[in-house]
């Protein structure tokens, strides 16, 4: 019992650290290991509450639209130099 | 003077027309004429103008790439370098290449450079790199004054408005433009964070598309760190720089789609997914529960006296057997009892007795059969079938008369 809790805290952590694409994809993998319906009971609980993380890190992920400034470079004497990037709206 | 043989003097020209310099490299125009095409796949031909004819091969290696049917009359360019062909003592030009000569220099450059860059494995499908599916930081190669750029703005931002863009502007026609265009690429990679890059630009001629075909260009894309979706012109449009991408775009706004995701469409499937975790795992408790509700149905559960009553039954069967078994063998053994003591009685004294007759004994208990075996005045005892009685004898009286004693 110990191990088991050991062995499950890095991979949470692990599933913290997965970039929204392999996110999406470990969620899908478990949604089909889900829709197989052959886990025992205990996995198939596990793997569902690993789901609800995975899923929520993703929308979590997808939400984060802190608007980012849109930047453009410029080389100046030799160097290149970032600005916000500003379009004159013609429209 | 040294004099040769055919062969060898043959053999000799041959070296000389194989180390010319010119004649190893060498594009030639002119028409075709006597085309033909052996069933082997070679095609042999000859190339001609006002004054002069030239013997051509193409050998099937080279001319099942052809994407044009050559036929009788055709201007072409052909490419290839010239030799001897021994047995005829003929000399020919072996083709490469050949291209019709209505598609110009631009076209002729286009193809070569094609081939030559294929032929270096630049294009090759095993080259691409997999898009990032959700990127954050998108580099943008191509003219800040161009739709190109507003298109692939609008675009991005409408499917992902979190998305960063960084543009690099470049001149995207002109003779800087070319190494603009792969500086821009240089340094964006160098740059770092930056997940995925559209370069291009919007439609124009083939003149005005040209710096996406220099070799400077295609080089730097094919070397980029960073997966690149090129956008080059219109649908029709195709340059090197497509060829050597990661993705093609037929358009700018295009790119931005193929690297923007819509986080809408995005959100809906994760809510998807997550709806599908949540059926299937209620409906794999269901089931269970339900399995586990038909075992407690059972009427082990709901009336487990009934598991007895059969076991009951079973016991009283045996019972019923036993008791049989048992008034079975009783019956018979009384039977034969009451046969053995039915023949018993009938032998019995006794029952003799019963039927009225008697016995006489003399006290000592001898049985007294004849009349003369009792002495007159001798007391004797007379056994009954019920009792006894003491006599005396009066009389004696041999056989005639014993019905009158006896009575």
């Amino acid at each position: 019992m110990k191990k088991k809790v050991a062995d499950k805290n890095p991979r949470d952590n692990s599933i913290l650290n997965l970039c929204f694409e392999e996110g999406l994809e470990k969620l899908e993998l478990v949604v089909k290991e889900l829709e197989r319906g052959d886990l025992p009971l205990e996995d198939a609980l596990e793997k569902f509450s690993v789901g609800v993380m995975l899923s929520k890190i993703c929308l979590t992920k997808l939400n984060a639209a802190d608007r980012q400034i849109d930047k453009i470079l410029r080389e100046e004497k030799g160097q290149i130099v970032e600005y916000p990037l500003d379009l004159e709206e013609d429209d | 003077m040294e004099t040769f043989s055919v062969s060898s003097l043959t053999r000799y020209i041959k070296s000389l027309l194989e180390h010319d310099a010119v004649l190893g490299d060498v594009m030639v125009r002119g028409e075709i004429s006597n085309f033909k095409r052996h069933y082997s796949g070679h095609c042999y031909f000859t190339l001609k103008d006002s004054e002069s004819t030239l013997r051509a091969v193409m050998f099937k290696g080279r001319a099942q790439f052809l994407k044009f049917e050559p036929k009788d009359g055709l201007k072409v360019i052909a490419g290839g370098n010239i030799s001897l062909y021994e047995r005829d003592g003929q000399y020919q030009l072996y083709v490469e290449q050949l291209i019709p000569e209505g598609m110009g220099e631009l076209s002729l450059a286009f193809a070569q450079l094609k081939d030559k860059l294929a032929a270096e494995g630049l294009f090759d499908e095993s080259r691409k790199k997999k898009l990032p599916l959700l990127p954050h930081i998108v580099g943008v190669v191509t003219s800040p004054t161009g739709a190109a750029l507003r298109d692939i703005i609008t675009v991005a931002k409408r499917r992902h408005p979190g998305i960063q863009l960084i543009l690099f502007p470049v001149q995207v026609q002109g003779t800087d433009a070319a190494a603009q265009i792969s500086q821009a690429i240089e340094i964006l990679n160098r740059r770092g964070q930056i997940d995925v890059l559209i370069v291009g630009r919007g439609g124009g001629s083939l003149e005005e598309l040209w710096a996406f075909n220099e070799e400077k260009v295609v080089r730097a894309i094919a070397a980029s760190d960073i997966p690149i979706v090129s956008a080059v012109g219109h649908q029709t449009d195709y340059t090197l720089s497509d060829f050597a991408a990661d993705r093609r775009a037929a358009t700018p706004s295009q790119a931005a789609e193929i690297v923007a995701p819509d986080v809408k469409e995005l959100r809906r499937y994760i809510i998807t997914l997550y709806n599908m975790l949540e059926s299937h795992i209620t409906s794999g408790i269901e089931r269970r529960q339900a399995r586990l509700n038909q075992c407690l149905e059972s009427w082990i559960f709901e009336r487990p006296e009934r598991m007895l009553a059969d076991k009951r039954l079973v016991v009283d069967g045996y019972v019923q057997r036993l008791e049989q078994a048992l008034n079975q063998g009783l019956l018979a053994k009384r039977h034969k009892f009451n046969l053995a003591t039915d023949k018993l009685s009938m032998l019995s004294p006794l029952a003799v007795l019963s039927r009225g007759y008697s016995i006489t004994r003399s006290f000592e208990g001898q049985v007294i059969r004849r009349a003369a075996d009792a002495l007159l005045g001798q007391e004797l005892e007379i056994m009954l079938a019920q009792g006894r009685l003491a006599v005396q004898v009066l009389r004696a009286e041999e056989a005639e008369s014993r019905e009158k004693e006896s009575s």
